[in-house]
């Protein structure tokens, strides 16, 4: 008896799922909530997909009328489908499709063009399909287009990636592989032209990197990135192979760099300066302070997680404001080990250019607060026996543990800067700093130069510049976390 | 004709003691009317005095501030003495400086403490218009700091108020929810300039 029950549930699953059974690749379907597929079925040549599958995405009621038509509403708005008619009627206007609506297996399964044809006249947000890269966009979400072309030139090799519309995105170039991260919801890649011996992979990976593999031979190699209204273009250009020297005369080569150590950071607080109704400083060409500090800082976060493999917070990850205290707080509550906050400068003298680096300088009170720090211990009681010290500190002022740490660190950067971005005359300042006073961990305040000066205004607007300005920050973490975050 | 001319004489002399007389008697009348005004007579015109004062300006590279010696007019005390320092720092500065503190900002309320703080309240204007910038932000602050604990004796600390309140910074950088003390990082040492009528 049981067997015949499994029999027939089997039987019914199978008959239930005969229409969908010539199944091609499913529906990348990319959204704000995130992304997800939606299976879809090829009927007599025609690719449906199951409108009660699509109700996952969009929100829809379905009722069949009497004259075996079906009638869908989405927000209040109707869309009716007459029976076997390769049309469909939304909120009163006609629309053809390749193929009715039909019914199978308990299911009402629309054409795939039925989405942006019929679905996306009455959806809230904007529908679009993609039908060369089978996507399906909903809502407000970035999903450029990347064409990606492998090429000789001269003795060597260049790949061009063309980005339309253009997006953020940062290029990392290590030993093997170019990463590509763009600052977007999902790509839109398509199939990569060319060849070459010395690129072992052109590879797209969620939610917005592609990779291109570099074989070990390959000579050096340069990454460009530029933008322009319509598209941005990533160039990478790989010199020929270096012809192997005779091992036996000269010494071995040193080995390629390893993946740094993260030493005893874990959580890095990046906070990008300003935002929202706060613009920050204006250029003299218009750039705002709190786009470039943002965008460096989403640089800095994918250079930082995918490079020292530590864990990277964000004060704020889009364009509102932020107040020093939710700053602090934020960085307190992730329990950050090092905090970077990114500004940029203004000085009524257009001539005036340079970076700096600012730490916290304490005052009486503050070298006071420093002072009783160590001695303000309390020793509670914990569950199981014994007790547990905790030091106490003002909340206001909690930096000042940390400011001799945090001047090395201020150091670091300074450093590590020196020869890439200029410099003011004094790189280095000690100051009474608002977002750095409350925190509890190594903090500096960097200042990336002066958006009032038009030549330093170019180059932090350009990709090459805000990279290089990303690059010292990582190497001066990098060094920090070295230390053992001392 | 002898005749004559002694009536126009007694006349004349009449109507001078009248007049004398008239004028005589308003005096009578303004100082029963004004019983506490004063009544020595005016001194004569003198020029205003002064006191020279270190303000503290930018410089027209934008990277430091200037001590320069300026005469601000003398006042009696040291909180009416402060208001006038701060009121002389709010002026357009002389050349070739340039005012770290944005153009418009005025100075609404200066007092002192017994415990050696000064309070300045300044309009908004020196937070709304500001360029921006940590170092720029930086400037302002300490040239009002600076020119303060520098000229009022005793003053050690300063606490920048905006418009009557306590405000987390001017720009969104330095922290002025504390009394700032005098700080010459960002000042140019070097001697002082000859006082700048």
């Amino acid at each position: 008896m049981r067997a015949l029950a499994v029999t027939a549930v089997l039987l019914a699953l199978l008959l239930t799922s005969l229409p969908l059974a010539q199944s091609p690749a499913p529906i990348g379907v990319v959204s704000p909530a995130g992304r997800r597929v939606l299976s879809t079925a090829v009927v007599n040549d025609q690719e449906y997909v199951a409108l009660d599958d699509v109700a996952a995405f969009v929100p829809l009621t379905l009722r069949e009328d009497r004259q075996g038509g079906l009638s869908i509403t989405v927000r209040g708005k109707t869309i009716v489908a007459p029976r076997d008619r390769a049309l469909v009627s939304v909120d009163g206007r006609v629309v053809a499709l390749p193929a009715p609506l039909t019914r199978m297996g308990g299911r009402w399964l629309a054409p795939v063009e039925f989405l942006p044809r019929a679905l996306a006249l009455v959806a809230e947000s904007r529908i679009e399909y993609r039908r060369g890269s089978r996507l399906l966009l909903i809502g407000n979400v970035r999903v450029p287009r990347v064409t990606t072309r492998v090429e000789p030139v001269g003795s060597g090799t260049r790949v061009t990636m063309e980005i339309a519309p253009p997006v953020g995105m940062m290029t990392v170039t290590e030993a093997d592989k170019v990463m590509v991260r763009l600052d977007a919801d999902a790509l839109d890649v398509a199939p990569v032209t060319g060849t070459s011996p010395v690129v072992t992979l052109v590879r797209a990976e969620a939610p917005a990197t592609i990779t291109v593999g570099i074989a070990p031979s390959a000579g050096d190699i340069r990454a460009a990135a530029s933008n322009n209204d319509t598209a941005a273009r990533v160039v990478i250009d790989i010199a020929a192979p270096v012809q192997a020297p005779d091992v036996s005369a000269a010494p071995a080569a040193p080995a390629a760099p390893a993946l740094v150590s993260k030493g005893g950071l874990q959580t890095v607080v990046i906070d990008a300066g300003h935002g929202g109704d706060d613009a920050g400083v204006r250029g003299s060409g218009g750039t705002l302070e709190k786009q470039v500090t943002l965008d460096v800082a989403r640089r800095l976060k994918t250079v930082l997680e995918s490079r020292l493999g530590v864990h990277v917070v964000m004060t704020r990850d889009d364009d509102r404001a932020v107040s020093p205290d939710e700053r602090t707080a934020t960085a307190n509550n992730a329990k950050g080990d090092l905090f970077v906050s990114l500004h940029v400068s203004a000085s009524p003298a257009p001539a005036m250019t340079g970076a700096a680096v600012y730490f916290m300088r304490l005052d009486r009170e503050g070298e006071e607060t420093r002072r009783e720090a160590g001695a303000q211990s309390l020793a509670l009681p914990v569950l199981g026996g014994g007790t547990r010290v905790i030091e106490t500190i003002r909340w206001d002022l909690a930096q000042a543990r940390h400011v001799e740490h945090s001047g090395r660190l201020a150091n670091l950067l300074a450093a590590a800067l020196e020869g890439h971005v200029p410099m003011t005359p004094q790189p280095v300042q000690a100051a009474p700093l608002r977002v750095l006073a409350g925190l509890n961990m190594p903090a500096v305040l960097f200042e990336m130069g002066y958006l009032t000066n038009s030549a330093q205004e170019k180059r932090m607007t350009a990709d090459e510049g805000r990279t290089a300005l990303v690059q010292a920050v990582y190497d001066a973490v990098n060094r920090f976390a070295l230390a053992g975050g001392r | 004709m002898k005749r004559t001319f002694l009536f126009g004489l007694a006349g004349f002399t009449a109507l001078a003691l009248m007049a004398w007389g008239v004028d005589a008697g308003l005096q009578y009348l303004g100082r029963t009317a004004s019983p506490d005004a004063p009544v020595a007579p005016a001194p004569p015109p003198t020029p205003t005095a002064h006191i020279t004062a270190t303000l503290f300006y930018g410089a027209r590279d934008g990277l430091l501030l200037h001590p320069v010696r300026v005469e601000v007019r003398l006042a009696e005390g040291p909180v009416a003495q402060g208001r006038e320092i701060v009121r002389a720092l709010l002026q357009p500065p002389p050349a070739p400086y340039v005012s770290v503190i944005p153009a418009g900002t005025t100075l609404k309320a200066f007092y002192l403490t017994s415990g050696g703080d000064a309070f300045v309240d300044l309009s908004a204007d020196v937070s709304a218009k500001h360029p921006g910038g940590t170092h720029a932000e930086l400037l302002t602050v300490y040239a009002v700091v600076n020119t303060i604990t520098t000229n009022l004796q005793g003053v050690q600390r300063v606490q920048l108020l905006v418009d009557g309140k306590e405000a987390d910074s001017l720009a969104g950088h330095v922290d002025v929810r504390r009394p700032l003390e005098r700080d010459t990082a960002f000042v140019r040492q070097e001697p002082p300039p000859a006082v700048v009528q």
